[in-house]
């Protein structure tokens, strides 16, 4: 890992100065897509800003139509939220999932989603419940967010401050686990409320997707059944030593399904 | 319980907490990264990042010039030193040598796989050393690459070694073809069977380390290593590849972090780091991080076999022949030529009396990293594809898996195999009884259909085995091509107020042995257990040795100290009796006191230790002093055997294997302190499941390594492991006098074929008959999708 510059203003603004000034600074939050990318030398940013001082960014706060969550909650936090735990179900299940203890306990849902890792969950999540990425400068809808893999519509020095999650009458996540990492290989995070039925897939292709074949069915009749005869094309998904495109398309069917019958 | 022994029923046998866990458990270990030599260097090797090419320029003056660079040194630089020897000498079918090719410890001329060493740089900190080697300029003129055993293996595939047509380094048999075959051929059933034992990464939790130092005024060179076996590099690295006298070098290998054979090997490493403190007259340190590791410590397994066994209308097994490919990687590891040979053909017997075998190996090249001993070494392997073919034995015939292995059993001791061993001792049918019982095997139907309500898949899979430990004798080894002696050493210092240093050339890596050997000294020498401790891992404190693989530790190292033991008894005896005015003959020995026959009189240990250090009332002619060694080679190996047996739960929608239940009942001979036996099965079974279910080291074909990571190399995980119920059975080894036999490899020897065939079986109903290792989810559910295309 090279050298770098750390800074931990205690502001956003103070973040946002600093990696103004910088060659070509990066957001420091849990470091644990950062560092793994830096240790491999795919990344050398000059500095990295932490946000480890600026306070209120990590709140859970309920405004009854949505949960707000704070970007440096971490994976832990949110899994052990009464509120979310109440309110969103799905979602505190889901962060509860992510990698293993010590990856919970330093990673942050600001992170994960800035990051827009195409195995990661949050982006499912995101998609699935329909929320809204909330930035120093403006919203953006997680429609528009999460573009192909590690690709958001974030400026260099655009910081994520909270998502806001609105709260669906029934939602559930499925997935199935890399067994070395456990990231997704495929997850599913289904929910459904007056609008209509969201089915959002994360790990299987080349960043999170919705299955629209999938919603339609679901509107009309929510059950697994309904789901179950509906595949996703394999052209396009990944493939890797874990699993091929062919069998992940596969699993994107079965998670669908156990998450439709999770949604009770 | 630590230090009064086990309620009166002595040491031996007693669950003693381990004397070492204090310094492990707090973090007080000290490993070789964790010791610091004043003036220190930092060492970055710079490794091939391909797998095979002729090396151009290789431009290092960028490298030199950066901050705090001291040195810079590519493979030119040592090529008068002697290249890195390999350990075993094999012998091809028509007689002929192996091919040896020359081991250059840092690459000249060419690159061979990913991870080679092209160059060490030295630096004053660790950072500088790396951020030097990132300006040599290596000028990589790149060519195919044979990365797997088929492409190696075929027409025109790129050589590995010149010297070496066809990649192949030798084509060994052992056994007798022509009546194998014969028999096979006049058999009433035969089955075949296609498998392949992957390649894994040993993956021990603490990655290599060495420093180098050269003390110019002695002339002395030091090398602290991550070493299973100190003296054996130091065998290897002075007299075949620097050229030292034993006295001018000492190996320290202090608290190791597992090995699991990968720290077996002399590594070039090593004769690096030990050639530049000379070099500098620095002491000079290298720590391998973990992606570092998994380029450059040895890897394991990595077969491709195809065996054929004929049996007679009772399903008595009547021939076996096997055909083996095994991958030996780019160079030749210490131990790589030996271990799917003389490890490995002759386990073919297993438990099972079939009269007629054969088994015929070629060693190939590759251009991945090189292959050597992992757990088990050559045993899992041979084991795997026996366990499969019995199984295979029994679905052709109908005959059930249980009753087709007993029927086979060998029932009469010794037994000679027609694969070179004689069996001392064992009892099959007691450990196949425990662990049917101690599974509910007969309860298994029950089990079955409960799962099958919840849409399970649920199988059940048995592995009876034997295996092979503490290989000896060293004259038999030694005209079987090994390259050194399989002795062990053992010291006993007795001190003048009766506590007690013992000095083994074995070395502990995790195995407990400052434990279990202090147990068996406090025994037999009737001291208290916290009176004794033992020393291990430094060539300058202890007399000789030959380290600790293949499970030999107790059975030849602990028998060394038994031996000098009781040395120290008789030499005791001779000064009790001229303290008690007795003759020799009159002295029993018993709890640590020389007594008077029929009397009271007696001495103790602790007086007679004494007296030997202050002779003021002696016998004549008497050394003083009360400190034993003892060298001891065996007659044999030991034979631990046992019994596995596995059940699965299959997810037939995502193919999913969830291992429910693992049960062992294992005869690993006389158990000395049975929480340490109990915790090597328990280890050495997560060791077996990994390969069944988890691990696969996966190349692509231009020899890069796809599974370079946790990421995705898949280790077990607690998660992933039921319960061990794990039974004894034990039968004594009959030719050591503890009658020991050994215990560290018989999880990772046993288990993997009970959990395939547990596998297997859970997918019988759809008529799934066979399943490669890893049984990963994919693989089980393509599986899957091909039997229910058939129907
Ligand atoms: C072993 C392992 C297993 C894992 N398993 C999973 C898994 O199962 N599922 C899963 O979803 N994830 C998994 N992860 C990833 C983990 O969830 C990370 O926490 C997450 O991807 C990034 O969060 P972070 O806070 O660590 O971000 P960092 O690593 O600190 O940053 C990641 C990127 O986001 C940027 N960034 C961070 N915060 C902000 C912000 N507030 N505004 C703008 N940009 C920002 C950074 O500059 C950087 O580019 C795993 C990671 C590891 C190491």
């Amino acid at each position: 890992m090279d050298d770098f510059q750390y800074h931990a203003p205690s502001s956003v603004d103070g973040v946002l100065s600093a990696l103004r000034g910088a060659d070509d600074g990066k957001v420091l939050a849990g470091g644990m897509s950062l560092l793994p990318v830096m240790k491999l030398a795919m990344a050398a940013p000059s500095d990295l800003v932490s946000l480890r001082n600026v306070p209120g960014l990590s709140d859970i706060e309920d405004h009854g139509h949505c949960l707000k969550i704070g970007a440096c909650c971490t994976h832990a936090q949110v899994a052990a939220s009464s509120v979310v735990r109440e309110r969103i179900p799905a979602l505190a299940a889901m962060a509860g999932r992510i990698g293993d203890p010590q990856v919970r306990n330093r990673g942050t849902i600001g992170g994960s989603v800035a990051h827009n890792d195409p195995a990661a969950d949050y982006p499912a999540a995101c998609v699935g419940l329909g929320a809204t990425i909330i930035t120093d400068r403006r919203k953006i809808s997680s429609d528009d967010f999460f573009g192909s893999m590690f690709e958001t519509p974030l400026e260099d020095d655009e910081l994520v401050t909270a998502v806001c999650f609105p709260i669906v009458d029934g939602a559930a996540y499925a997935k199935f686990e890399n067994p070395a990492s456990k990231y997704a290989v495929a997850g599913v995070m289904v929910a459904r409320d007056s609008d209509g039925v969201r089915v959002a897939v994360t790990g299987a292709g080349a960043g999170v997707f919705r299955v629209a074949e999938m919603e339609a069915a679901l509107a009309d009749d929510f059950s697994a059944d309904a789901v179950a005869g509906i595949s996703v094309s394999s052209d396009g998904l990944l493939s890797d030593n874990v699993a091929g495109a062919e069998y992940r398309a596969h699993l994107v069917t079965v998670m669908a399904k156990r998450a439709v019958e999770a949604c009770g | 319980m630590s230090g009064n022994g086990s309620n009166g029923t002595g040491f031996i046998g007693a669950s003693l907490k381990r004397k070492e866990d204090a310094r492990f458990l707090t973090g007080r270990g000290r490993y070789t990264d964790d010791i610091n030599l004043p003036g220190q260097l930092y060492a970055h090797l710079l490794r091939s990042t391909v797998a095979h090419a002729n090396l151009g320029s290789v431009d290092t003056s960028a490298a030199e010039a950066a901050p705090g660079v001291q040195a810079v040194f590519t493979g030119p630089d040592m090529e008068d030193v002697g290249g890195i020897p390999t350990g075993w000498l094999i012998h091809s079918k028509d007689g002929s040598p192996m091919v040896e090719p020359k081991h250059p410890a840092m690459a000249i001329g060419k690159v061979r796989h990913v991870g080679e060493i092209v160059a060490i740089v030295v630096a004053e900190t660790r950072d500088q050393a790396r951020e030097a080697a990132a300006l040599i300029d290596i000028d990589y003129q790149e060519l195919p690459a044979a990365a797997s055993l088929e492409a190696a293996r075929a027409d025109g595939a790129p050589l590995v070694w010149d010297e070496a047509a066809g990649n192949l380094c030798y084509d060994w048999e052992v056994g007798d073809r022509a009546a194998a075959e014969a028999a096979i051929d006049g058999a009433a059933h035969t089955v075949s069977i296609d498998v392949v034992n992957q390649r894994l990464v040993p993956n021990a939790i603490e990655p290599r380390a060495a420093i180098g130092n050269f003390d110019p005024t002695t002339g002395e060179y030091t090398l602290y290593t991550t070493s299973q076996n100190p003296h054996l590099i130091r065998l290897l690295l002075g007299a075949f590849v620097l050229g030292l006298p034993e006295h001018k070098l000492r190996i320290v290998a202090p608290d190791v972090g597992g090995g699991f054979g990968s720290k077996i090997p002399h590594y070039a490493e090593e004769a690096i780091l030990t050639w530049t403190a000379g070099r500098l007259a620095r002491p000079v340190k290298w720590t391998s991080d973990r992606s570092e590791a998994f380029v450059s410590d040895t890897q394991g397994r990595d077969h491709i076999s195809t065996a054929t066994l004929g049996f007679d209308e009772d399903g008595r097994f009547v021939g076996l022949k096997v055909s083996t490919q095994a991958n030996l990687g780019a160079y030749l590891s210490t131990f790589a030529t030996c271990v799917p040979t003389y490890l490995y053909g002759i386990l073919f017997a297993g438990p099972y009396t079939t009269p007629a075998i054969y088994c015929e190996v070629e060693g190939v090249f590759t251009n991945t990293v090189p292959v050597d001993a992992l757990r088990g070494a050559g045993r899992p392997e041979a084991t795997y594809l026996l366990e499969r073919l019995v199984d295979k034995a029994a679905a052709a015939t109908g005959i059930d898996r249980v009753d087709i292995r007993r029927r086979n059993f060998i029932r009469e001791f010794p037994y000679q195999t027609p694969v070179a061993l004689q069996y001392d001792q064992g009892d099959y049918d007691a450990t196949l009884d425990l662990a049917l019982e101690a599974s509910d095997w007969d309860g298994f139907e029950a089990r079955r259909n409960e799962a099958a309500s919840r849409g399970k898949l649920r199988g059940i899979g048995i592995s009876t085995f034997i295996e092979a430990c503490g290989i000896a004798p060293s004259a038999v080894v030694g005209s079987l091509g090994a390259r050194a002696g399989l002795y062990e050493v053992g010291s006993v210092r007795v001190h003048p107020t009766g506590s007690v240093s013992v000095f083994t050339g074995t070395h502990s890596h995790g195995q407990g042995h400052e434990t279990t050997f202090a147990q068996i000294v406090a025994e037999t020498l009737g001291v208290d257990f916290e009176a004794v401790d033992v020393v291990h891992g430094d060539t300058n404190a202890i007399p000789f040795g030959m380290g600790t693989y293949g499970s030999r530790s107790l059975a030849v190292g602990g028998t060394a100290i038994y031996n000098a033991v009781q040395k120290v008894i008789a030499k005791g005896r001779k000064i009790a009796a001229h303290l008690l005015e007795a003759s020799e003959e009159d002295i029993e020995f018993a709890d640590g006191n020389f007594t008077v026959a029929g009397t009271d009189r007696s001495k103790s240990i602790g007086e007679v230790a004494l007296t030997a250090y202050v002779p003021h009332n002696y016998p004549e002619g008497l050394e003083p002093g009360l400190e034993e060694t003892a060298f001891y080679d065996p007659l044999n190996f030991t034979f631990p055997a046992g019994t596995h047996v596995a059940e699965v739960e299959v997810d037939p929608e995502t193919g999913e294997v969830e291992l429910v239940a693992v049960t062992g009942a294992d005869d690993v001979g006389r158990i000395i302190n049975p929480m340490i036996v109990n915790g090597q099965l328990h280890g050495g079974l997560a060791h077996g499941i990994g390969q069944a279910l988890l691990e696969h080291c996966e190349y692509d074909d231009e020899g890069q390594l796809v599974t370079g990571s946790y990421m995705n190399y898949t280790m077990p995980r607690a998660g992933d492991l039921p319960n061990f119920n794990i039974n004894h059975n034990t039968t004594h080894c009959t030719h050591n006098p503890l009658g020991v036999k050994g215990v560290g490899e018989v999880g990772s020897i046993g288990v993997p074929p009970a959990v395939i065939n547990a596998v297997v079986d859970a997918l019988s109903p759809l008529g799934v008959t066979h399943m490669e290792m890893p049984a990963t989810s994919e693989r089980v559910w393509q599986a899957i999708q091909a039997a229910q295309a058939q129907d």
